[in-house]
This record gives structure tokens, C-alpha cells and sequence, in this order.
């Protein structure tokens, strides 16, 4: 097992050079210029001028480099600063965003309790419905309940966050008044009323986003369940007289949960990259919207960087899910 | 409304400043939102006007303009002109008297040093300054004493007023801005998104590409302003949500540029909490055409370049007919609503130079026929298009892609096709359309379409350098890297000897008749199809008092003056 | 094979024996062996009809289908035709769902936005399933491919997909509306970055059962006769992975035609005045308030398909699960 994680391990290095050179060819090879957005009063020398203050004039492999350079070595010192107040990044450049001129962790780094408060409780509360559902839904196979969860589980994946967003926002923002349209990023939680405010401004974008999650755990927890449900251990099972609730909940919910808990660990990257039109729709501004906003101003280093952590959380996640799975089910041998 | 009673509580409560004075900070806070999120606090690294304006409640220039373009004195004592003796006699200098005892927001005193420093900042040929136009022809500033500036021009200039006059040309500080010269301009991370200013406000807390929030300056020259202790500046998301957030919802006090469809606007009027205001600067949609064959045929460097003449759209009855099958009433109807007006020309704006010697509100379908029928534009093959020397009336209409200029596409289409013309639409990606990429042959300067629509202004209350767009040898072409702004790549002569004039000329009124002069030409030779005059559309809670859009300079320029209205 | 093995096919099994081998699940496929094959579509069959929301999903999918591809010839009214007199109607004879901001019939653009959407989940779900399939069995059925193979489903797995998407969309816009106008052009380059982002787990799936399938003694048999590798693959082993391969084609329309929806949103969609349903959903997002109907046609479209097509993969993962069938 040890060997196996430590090869992986190994191995997901090459694997990370290669997805960042593929991500900077992408965008290198992608037209578009971060002067797009500057209005069309300024003549074009002047922000010929401010392309080349980009460094944009440098050849491509050196600004891959640079890139390279930066975020493996500076950027790590950075961290080691920070936390023990050492000086070793001191006066190297770091990876600097186009749009904002200030260093894109910094800005990486301060988006990210707003994307794990929303998408993190999203995806917590999807899988605390979710699981109960898919269990009870396979139980009673084709039963009124099942056919309900199938229903909305559906209509929930079918309905894209852009609508059902602006929906909810219609009818609890403008029409009732309960919760604010526009989530407060600057909102500090420190008292009972600043955690009621944060969690009524969290709600909206919360069930939008439950919504979809829930809909497409509560299927796998469903047909894992099922497949479970009619294998000869079960019969064995109940064969030795135990009853009905140690069967489902102990025997099946334990074999039935391998694949779902390692389907929710590969979920977890996504909680990182936010969720991009939900992000929008609410102005939550977290790293979904981040990112979109970056690819829309061109802003080539901090689409790199950000795609390149998502790139790096899925090959760490995907690592944690096979050895999850190796954990839960004894059956399976790395070797 | 409750909650974001509790919500400003909130924030207040932790920034609150010192009510030592008997007005200032009095009202609270005040929460604008503008749909694009500041990026960067500093207007000479950025040109998006979301940067300008978020900075404009820091920094301020020696002189704004208010709403109807006229210049008021900010910083400076006066505006400088040639009665007052500031400008000298042959055009070629300014000279600024600063306002005495200005301090900045820490307390340190405003000097002519701050204002010399400011300029050879942005003209460092290293820092990429985004307002470096602003300087244009600029040769030397120097600080004659401690409130006195003096800018010297090459040449003559009748508008001197480019350098520290609106908001995107504010004043920084020396000692904050110090190290951050040319190249290192960008490194300046902590100056570029807290700078030390004059405005009414301070930021305490900046957010990139998300929520500003800002406190009153405690040493703003007027004691009683600004009437709100906190700003909280929210960025992102999209023009309808913010719109519904101040006049549905009541979240927010302000919402910048509001480009939604006028029933939209409408329906969120009728939520009560806010009232929408426009204001009209230059802006003008139109449609340009190309004065050169962008045919594909053509080989590549020839193509949309001087050597081969449009076969047709040259022609003054094609160009006419174009432009009277257009509904422009119903455009503006459809497109912009109360943001929108007809208009026949280019320069719209200021009211001193809008020419009236054209109209063009009733659309004329069967005079555009008879016009073209007149010319021996007919139909001869028979198939519904007509012909002009054997050359059918096919056109190609770009566009950068945007649901409103969809719309007017499609509606135009189907209009000149009632005349005969047949048009392909195009749309483009704003980003490569707008992108100036030479690489690229769907850029609006490589210009490879007959027609192609876009909307253009000007900053400032002065056309000349925006008139200089219809020079002859401002054509973008090969040799160029098709940079240039002749976008349709007219030539006049009559029309650039008169600009040639313009340049020369001051005093208001002959200018204005000038200029007035120089856009009529350019429209009655076909140059464009001027299409709506294009206002911006904001709008504000009903309890916030005080607002006086201005399209002239930054929006929020006298955010000082806001307040919260009582009683509700 | 069943819902297991999809569920697993989400998890990078490398260096894994292949799950469906350990599975008992995997014994089923035997008994399928043992009856003429000639019934075997005939007991699918029997076993989907039983199932009532399968049925009923078969049904409303051919019908929303049908509607979009045959209804223009029944109504006949033009999708761009403008009347500018009759714009923002309500529902009338005239326009059975209304009119848009500039006059157009709401329903002849549904028809045409639908036949863009249904072709756009269709083509992609082809092109995911056919690389997916084709990149499954032969990593499944030459040992010396699967490991380069693997390693490149674990590299697309690990490429961030939306901003691949965005980019993609940003680089090859141009060029393909150049090379095959701007429509058609949109058109395969959203169909291909759909496809090309995936077809990953169909490929898991398949490669999982295919190296079990291999092992089994038919297969063996088929090899001791002397049948090519050719003909093994597409004689018995496709045969035996077509129930995944169905399975994944019917979540896969559902997804693209959600892609292309929020590509759409995005703005890196099918351009404005080329309705298709996501982008006619999301015009009239705005418009919420004063015109629902205008959200709602489009909405209810999505959400019909999508559920359609889901209950029809359910139907047939029952039908195809020789263990749930003949209960």
C-alpha cells in the first residue's frame, strides 16, 4: 500500500509538468489580448506599451520558465515567510496577475473562504441528504418515494444554475424579502447575528448548488445500494435470522458506501474551484469567479495558476480516492 | 430593508470614524455596486473606466468636469484660460495655481511637487501608463513654487486642458509613489491598491476583482463632507442583478451603467426602491462603412486597403438609401430605452458641438427605393438584389457579439433586404473584435466587411483628436500593423485641411462651428451611418440624496455631496 | 455492465485488478451464455416494457425529437422572421408560445434552437462514446496498450474540464467559423470540446469489462479456432459491453445539452441571434419577471429531454442487467 502511494506519488509529478506545459500552450495559443477590455479611447502605442509592460514581448519558453520558477520556488518561500516570518522570498518576483498587478495567491488566498464556505456547506448538506435518499430509494426499489427522488434528482440535474439561481433569487429577494440578493463578502462572523446574517445570505446559493450535488450523489448511493441489495451475502444474511435493519444498514450500507465515499472524494477538488455560475449569479466572488473573470480579461498567469492548482487538488484527490478504496475494500490488492 | 439595516451595522460598527465633526460621517453607509469589479485602484496602470471610477473617491485631478462639461476646479484654485492670463498668449503653456492649504489623506500638505511627480510618472516610458494620451505633446512640467505648475506643449495647443483635468488623470503622491517608477510601477502592489489621495474617502480594506470598502477622509478640505462615514464598493456579477438590488431589493444605494433592455428597466422601476437617471456623453453607435473592397478575392495586404476602391458603397445613393431604411426611433426603442437617442451624427455631444443640419427619425423605405431606382441601381438578373455595374448589393455586417447589436442586426437586415441590399451578419467575440490583434482578420481595424458596428466616444469635452479619426493617413493598413483609428478608412481632402484649421484654432464658437463642419462631411460622404446616441443609464436608491450623474468625468465625481435623505 | 461498475469507472483504478473480476456482479454475464442468443433482445425488451418510467421516457424522447426535426414543416413560420409590430405578445393562435423582443415566433424558435441542442447532446454523446469505447477496449484487450492508454485517461481526468472547455472554445472559435462558417463551425467545436472532455469514464468502463470479458472461456474459444482479434472485438466482446456503453450514451446527451447551456451563459455559446435552448433560456432570464413563459418553454424543454433521456438509460440499464431482468 505504502509503495504504491509513494509511486503514485512519483509518478504524478511528470503527469503535473506535463497538464501545466499543456495548460500554458493552451493559453499561449488562444487569441485574445488582457488589453481587450481597455476602452477604445486608448490609442493603440499606448497599450502597446502597456502589453509590453506585461512582459508579453518575451518569448514563449522563457515566460514558461519564469512561470515555472516562480511557482515552484518563489511562491513557496512566500508561504515559509509568512508563516515564520523568515525573508527568503525577499525581492524576487512572484507570479503577478495582469488585471490587478498584485501576486495571484494573494488573491487565490483570500477568495478562498468564501468558495469553501458556500460550496464546502453545499456539498456537505447534499451529501447529508443525499445518502439517506439513495439508501431508502434503492430499499424500496419502483416505490412512490423512489419515483419522487428520481424525479427531483432529475429535474435537479436538469435545471442549469443560471436559472434556478435567478429564480430563487426572485422569489426569496424580491418578492419575500428574506434574504439579500447580493452575498456580503466583507461580512466578518464574530457574533450570533453576523453567523445569522452569514447564513441567511448563504442560503440561496447554498440550495442551488445542493440541488445539483444531491441529485447526482443520491444516484450513485442509489445503484450502489441496489447492486448490493440482491447479492448472495445479503441472503445469507438474512438467512441467519438477523433483522432487517442490521441487513440494509450494516451488511449492504457498508459495501454500498466504497464506491460512493470514494465518488465524494473525487468531488472535493471541485469544492476548491468553486462553482463558477453559481459564484456569479450570487456575487459570492469566490475562485469560480475568479477564474471567469480571468479568462474573460485574458489574464493569462492567473488562468494558469488557478487551473494549475485545480489540475494538482485532482491528481491528489484521485490518489486519496484509490487509496481509499484499497482501505475499504479488502478485496482489492495494489501490487 | 431589515437586513441590510443589520448588514451596515455590521460593517459600521468595525470602521466607523471619529464623529469629532459636526456633519461628516453623520449618514452611515453608502453601498454602490457596479457590475464590472475594480481590478486595481491605480488609473494609470488600468483604462477600464470600473478602475477609474473606484479610484476617483481616493485621488482627485486639479480640475473635473461637471455634468454639462464645463470644468470646475478641484485641486487648483481656477481654471486656467487665456483671460486669466494661465494660458500664455501663443497656446504653447498652462499654468496651474493649486488651491492652498489641499492636504492629503495623511495629513501631509498638497505641493506642485506631488503634481510634477504625477507627470513623470505617467510618462515614464516604462511603466505602460494607460493616460500617457492625456500628456500628449506634454514637453516639460515644472513646479514654479509650492502651488504653482507649469506644463509646456511642443506646439500650440487651444486645448491644454488633457494633463490633471477628469478622472483619468488624478493627482498621486510623490512620497507614496516614489519607488514605483516606470518598470517597477507594477510591483507596487500595496500603492496600486491603497493610494494615499484627496478625495473624500479612504480605502480601509481592497478586495481585487470583489468589494472595496472605504472610510471618510478625515482630513478632506471641507469639514462638513462627506456625508457618509463608510463606502462598501461591490464589484461582479452581471447589470441585472445590480440593477435589481437597488431598485428591487433596496441592497444597494447605486448601480453603475445599467445596459439592460428597457422593459427590464421599467419592470425594475416598478419596484419603488430606486430611480434610474441617464446622462448622454459622445457616445454613438453607428455603423461604418468600409470605404475599401474587403473582398477575400483580393490578395491578402490589399485587402480593405486604399488600393481597391468598395465597388458600391462609395456610391452617395447607396450610402443614402442605407441610411434612410433605418428605423432608428425603434432602435433606440428596442435597444436602449431611455439610455438612447436618435441621433445623425458623430459627434453628438457636447451640446456646442452637435451639428443640426441633418435629420434622420422616419425611416424612408420607398424614398431609399426611388433614390437607388433614380441612380440606375436596379435589379436586372431578377432575383430580389440589386445591382450596381454588374456588382450585386451584397453586403457583410460585423459586429462584436452583444444581444442588443444581435437585435439591430437582424432588424437592419431586414430592412435594407425591403431595399434590395442583401446582408450577411457576422458577429465577432468582443475580445478578438475589439482585441487589435493584426494577427487576427476579424479585428474592427482590419475592418474585412462592407459594413460593421460598433460604438465610439471620447473623453473630454473636446472632439479635435476624436475628429482626427477621419484623417486620410490614419487608415489602418499593412504597414501600420493595421493599428489606426480610420476605422472606414475615409479620405476627404476638404475634410483634413479643415481639421488641419481646427488644430490652430481656438475660442469655443469657431471650434465648434468647425468641428460641427468636419462631422457633417464625414456623414454626408458616407463615411458611417451615425445610429443612437448612447447615454449611460445608472441608478440610485430613493433615500439616497444628492446624485448628479455625469458622463463628463467619473461617475461617482461628487460622491462628497452624497447623503441620505431622512424620513425614510 | 451495471450501475456498479459505473460508479467505479469514476475511480482511477491503476494498477487495480479490474473490479468487475472481483465483483460477483460480473457473474451474470455468464448466464446470458446459456440461452440462444436470439431471445436474449427479445427478454431485454419484455423487461423494458415493464418498466413504466422507461417507457414513458422512450416515448416523450422520440416525441421532442420528432417535434423539433418535423414540427418546422408543420409550422412553417420562419425562426428569424421579424414583425416588429407583434413583439413581446403573450400566447396567442397566431403564436402558440408568444413572441420574443422583436417579433419572432417563440415556438418556430424553440423548434430550431431544439434541433441545434438535440443534434449538439446527440453528436457529442456519439463522439465521447465512440472514443471512449474505442480507447476502453483496446486498453482493455491489448495488455501493452493499457498502460499508455491509462495514463492518458488520467491525464484528461486531471485536466481541469471547464476552463479546457473555455479555452478551447477562445482558441478554435475563429478558425473553425472561418473554415466551415460560423454556425457550423460553433457547432463542431462544441460537439468536439464536449466530446473530447468526456469520454473518459465510458473509456474506465469499458476497458474494466472488456478485461474481464476477456478472461472468460468463450472468448477463449472464439481465440482457439483461430478467430482474429478483429473479429473477437466486434463479435463477442462489444456484444458484452454494449449495456455500459448505453448507459453512459444516455447521461451523456443529458449532459452536453447542459454544457452547451451554460457555455451559453458564459458567454463561449452559440452566438445570440442562433437560438439554441440553453441560450433562449438564458435571453430570457432577464425577462423573468415580466414574460415568464419566455424561461419557462425553454426551461421545460431541458428538463423534459433530460428526463426523458434519464429514465430511458434507466429502463435499459434495468433491461440490459440480466440479474434484474426475468425477476
Amino acid at each position: 500500500m505504502l509503495n504504491f502511494t509513494i509511486r503514485r506519488l512519483v509518478l504524478a509529478v511528470p503527469t503535473l509538468l506535463f497538464i501545466s506545459l499543456v495548460i500554458f500552450l493552451l493559453l499561449e495559443l488562444a487569441p485574445g489580448d488582457p488589453m481587450a477590455q481597455v476602452p477604445l479611447t486608448v490609442p493603440p502605442e499606448v497599450k502597446e506599451k502597456m502589453r509590453e509592460a506585461l512582459g508579453l514581448g518575451q518569448p514563449m519558453h522563457i515566460r514558461f520558465w519564469k512561470w515555472i520558477v516562480q511557482f515552484f520556488w518563489i511562491e513557496p518561500q512566500v508561504l515559509i515567510d509568512s508563516i515564520f516570518g523568515t525573508t527568503f522570498s525577499e525581492g524576487d518576483l512572484r507570479v503577478i496577475s495582469w488585471q490587478t498587478r498584485s501576486p495571484v495567491m494573494d488573491i487565490v488566498v483570500q477568495r478562498i473562504p468564501q468558495t469553501l464556505w458556500v460550496v464546502g456547506t453545499a456539498y456537505v448538506v447534499a451529501i447529508l441528504i443525499a445518502l439517506p435518499i439513495g439508501i431508502y430509494s434503492a430499499y424500496r426499489q419502483y416505490s412512490w418515494f423512489d419515483q419522487m427522488g428520481t424525479f427531483v434528482s432529475m429535474v435537479g440535474f436538469s435545471v442549469p444554475p443560471f436559472f434556478s439561481g435567478v429564480l430563487v433569487i426572485v422569489i426569496f429577494s424580491v418578492q419575500l424579502g428574506w434574504f439579500p440578493s447580493i452575498y456580503d463578502t466583507t461580512l466578518v462572523v464574530n457574533s450570533w447575528d453576523s453567523f445569522m446574517l452569514q447564513l441567511k445570505q448563504m442560503i440561496m446559493p447554498v440550495m442551488v448548488l445542493a440541488l445539483q450535488i444531491t441529485a447526482q450523489l443520491s444516484r450513485f448511493m442509489r445503484a450502489s445500494m441496489l447492486d448490493n441489495l440482491n447479492q448472495d451475502y445479503v441472503r445469507t444474511a438474512r438467512a441467519k435470522g438477523l433483522s432487517e435493519y442490521t441487513v440494509v444498514m450494516v451488511h449492504v450500507l457498508r459495501n454500498s458506501m466504497i464506491p460512493v465515499v470514494t465518488v465524494i472524494a473525487l468531488g472535493i477538488p471541485a469544492i476548491f474551484g468553486g462553482a463558477i455560475i453559481t459564484e456569479q449569479v450570487f456575487k459570492v466572488n469566490g475562485i469560480g469567479q475568479l477564474l471567469i473573470g480571468a479568462i474573460q480579461a485574458n489574464d493569462l498567469p492567473m488562468v494558469q495558476t488557478l487551473t494549475f492548482i485545480f489540475a494538482v487538488l485532482i491528481v491528489l484527490f484521485n490518489l486519496i480516492a484509490d487509496v481509499l478504496y484499497g482501505i475499504l475494500d479488502p478485496r482489492i490488492r495494489y501490487d | 430593508m431589515k437586513i441590510k439595516t443589520l448588514l451596515l451595522g455590521a460593517i459600521a460598527s468595525t470602521a466607523m470614524a471619529p464623529m469629532a465633526m459636526a456633519e461628516r460621517g453623520s449618514d452611515g453607509n453608502v453601498s454602490i455596486i457596479y457590475w464590472q469589479a475594480p481590478s486595481i485602484l491605480n488609473p494609470f496602470l488600468s483604462g477600464g473606466t470600473k478602475d477609474v471610477e473606484a479610484a476617483s473617491l481616493v485621488i482627485e485631478p486639479l480640475a473635473r468636469y461637471d455634468q454639462d462639461g464645463n470644468m470646475v476646479p478641484y485641486l487648483a484654485a481656477e481654471i486656467p484660460t487665456v483671460e486669466n492670463g494661465g494660458v500664455s498668449e501663443d497656446l504653447t503653456s498652462i499654468t496651474w495655481k493649486i488651491a492652498p492649504g489641499i492636504t492629503w489623506s495623511d495629513g501631509t500638505p498638497f505641493t506642485s511637487a506631488d503634481v510634477v511627480f504625477t507627470a513623470n510618472y505617467c510618462m515614464d516610458p516604462d511603466g505602460g501608463c494607460a493616460q500617457v494620451t492625456k500628456y500628449e505633446g506634454v514637453t516639460s512640467v515644472e513646479a514654479l513654487d509650492d502651488l504653482t505648475v507649469k506644463v509646456t506643449f511642443d506646439a500650440p495647443t487651444p486645448f491644454p486642458y488633457g494633463p490633471f483635468v477628469g478622472g483619468e488623470s488624478p493627482i498621486i503622491q510623490a512620497a507614496q509613489f516614489a519607488d514605483c517608477m516606470g518598470a517597477k510601477a507594477p510591483e507596487c502592489t500595496e500603492e496600486n491598491f491603497n493610494p494615499i489621495g484627496t478625495g473624500p474617502f479612504v480605502v480601509t480594506e481592497f478586495k481585487p476583482n470583489d468589494v472595496i470598502t472605504f472610510k471618510a477622509n478625515e482630513n478632506y478640505r471641507d469639514p462638513a463632507k462627506p456625508a457618509f462615514a463608510t463606502v462598501t464598493f461591490k464589484g461582479g456579477g452581471d447589470a441585472t442583478a445590480a440593477g435589481r438590488a437597488v431598485m428591487e431589493t433596496g441592497e444597494f444605494d447605486y448601480a453603475w451603467n445599467l445596459q439592460l433592455a428597457p422593459e427590464v428597466i421599467a419592470q425594475m422601476e416598478a419596484g419603488g426602491k430606486g430611480t434610474p437617471v441617464a446622462g448622454f456623453g459622445p457616445l454613438v453607435e453607428r455603423i461604418m462603412l468600409n470605404q475599401t473592397n474587403p473582398s477575400p478575392d483580393l490578395p491578402e495586404g490589399e485587402r480593405s486597403t486604399a488600393q481597391h476602391p468598395h465597388p458600391f458603397l462609395q456610391d452617395p445613393a447607396v450610402y443614402k438609401a442605407l441610411s434612410m431604411a433605418i428605423d432608428r426611433p425603434l432602435l433606440v426603442e428596442i435597444g436602449y430605452g431611455q439610455a438612447g437617442k436618435v441621433t445623425c451624427n458623430w459627434v453628438p455631444a457636447p451640446t456646442a458641438f452637435n451639428s443640426t443640419s441633418m435629420t434622420c427619425d422616419t425611416q424612408d423605405i420607398d424614398g431609399a427605393n426611388a433614390l437607388l431606382d433614380e441612380a440606375g441601381i436596379v435589379d436586372t438578373d431578377g432575383d430580389g438584389i440589386r445591382e450596381k455595374d454588374g456588382v450585386p448589393l451584397k453586403i457583410v455586417y460585423q459586429t462584436s457579439t452583444n444581444a442588443v447589436r444581435q437585435d439591430f442586426q437582424a432588424l437592419i437586415k431586414e430592412w435594407w433586404s425591403q431595399i434590395g441590399v442583401e446582408t450577411e451578419l457576422r458577429n465577432i467575440n468582443a475580445s478578438v473584435f475589439f482585441g487589435g490583434d493584426p494577427g487576427s482578420p476579424d479585428t474592427f481595424q482590419k475592418f474585412y466587411a462592407d459594413v460593421e458596428m460598433y460604438a465610439n466616444t471620447f473623453n473630454g469635452t473636446d472632439p479635435q483628436s476624436y475628429l482626427g479619426n477621419g484623417l486620410c493617413d490614419k487608415a489602418p493598413r499593412p504597414d501600420t500593423q493595421w493599428q489606426g483609428e480610420n476605422i472606414s478608412r475615409f479620405c476627404n481632402e476638404e475634410f483634413d485641411k479643415l481639421h488641419a484649421k481646427l488644430a490652430e484654432t481656438a475660442g469655443l464658437e469657431q471650434r465648434a462651428e468647425i468641428a460641427k463642419q468636419l462631422n457633417d462631411i464625414i456623414v454626408e460622404n458616407g463615411g458611417m451611418i451615425p445610429l443612437v446616441h448612447r447615454g449611460r443609464l445608472s441608478a440610485h436608491a430613493n433615500t439616497l440624496g444628492g446624485v448628479v450623474l455625469n458622463v463628463w468625468d467619473s461617475e461617482l465625481w461628487n460622491a462628497a455631496d452624497w447623503y441620505r435623505k431622512t424620513g425614510s | 455492465m451495471t450501475d456498479h461498475d459505473r460508479t467505479d469507472s469514476l475511480v482511477p483504478d491503476e494498477g487495480i485488478v479490474p473490479v468487475s473480476t472481483v465483483l460477483p456482479g460480473a457473474a451474470g454475464v455468464m448466464e446470458e451464455f446459456t440461452t440462444p442468443p436470439s431471445s436474449q433482445w427479445r427478454d431485454v425488451w419484455d423487461q423494458f416494457k415493464t418498466h413504466k418510467g422507461a417507457m414513458i421516457g422512450a416515448v416523450l424522447f422520440i416525441f421532442i425529437v420528432a417535434g423539433v426535426y418535423l414540427g418546422p414543416y408543420l409550422w412553417s413560420i420562419d425562426p428569424t422572421q421579424i414583425d416588429i409590430r407583434a413583439r413581446n405578445q403573450g400566447p396567442s393562435w397566431a403564436h402558440p408560445f408568444g413572441t420574443d423582443q422583436l417579433g419572432r415566433d417563440i415556438l418556430a424558435r424553440m423548434m430550431s434552437g431544439g434541433q441545434t441542442s438535440v443534434s449538439v447532446g446527440i453528436t457529442a454523446m456519439l463522439l465521447a462514446l465512440f472514443l471512449g469505447s474505442l480507447i476502453g477496449v483496446v486498453a482493455g484487450f491489448f495488455k501493452r496498450l493499457d498502460g499508455p492508454l491509462m495514463r492518458l485517461t488520467d491525464l484528461f481526468l486531471a485536466l481541469p474540464l471547464l476552463p479546457l472547455l473555455l479555452v478551447m472554445m477562445l482558441l478554435f472559435r475563429e478558425p473553425l467559423s472561418a473554415a466551415f462558417g460560423l454556425e457550423r463551425g460553433i457547432f463542431i467545436l462544441i460537439v468536439c470540446a464536449i466530446g473530447i472532455t468526456s469520454w473518459m469514464p465510458t473509456a474506465r468502463i469499458v476497458r474494466g469489462d472488456v478485461l474481464a470479458i476477456k478472461e472468460r472461456e468463450f472468448v477463449l474459444a472464439a481465440r482457439s479456432i483461430g478467430t482474429s482479434n478483429t473479429q473477437i472485438i466486434t463479435r463477442h466482446i462489444l456484444p458484452n459491453v454494449l449495456s455500459p456503453i448505453m448507459v453512459s450514451a444516455t447521461l451523456g446527451i443529458a449532459t452536453a445539452i447542459i454544457t452547451e447551456s451554460a457555455l451559453s451563459f458564459l458567454g463561449l455559446g452559440f452566438p445570440p441571434d442562433f437560438p439554441t435552448w440553453g441560450r433562449l433560456l438564458f435571453d430570457g432570464v432577464d425577462y423573468l419577471q415580466q414574460y415568464p413563459e419566455r424561461v419557462f418553454w425553454p426551461g421545460l424543454a431541458i428538463s423534459l429531454t433530460v428526463l426523458s433521456v434519464n429514465y430511458l438509460g434507466d429502463g435499459l440499464r434495468d433491461a440490459l442487467d440480466p440479474r434484474i431482468r426475468g425477476r
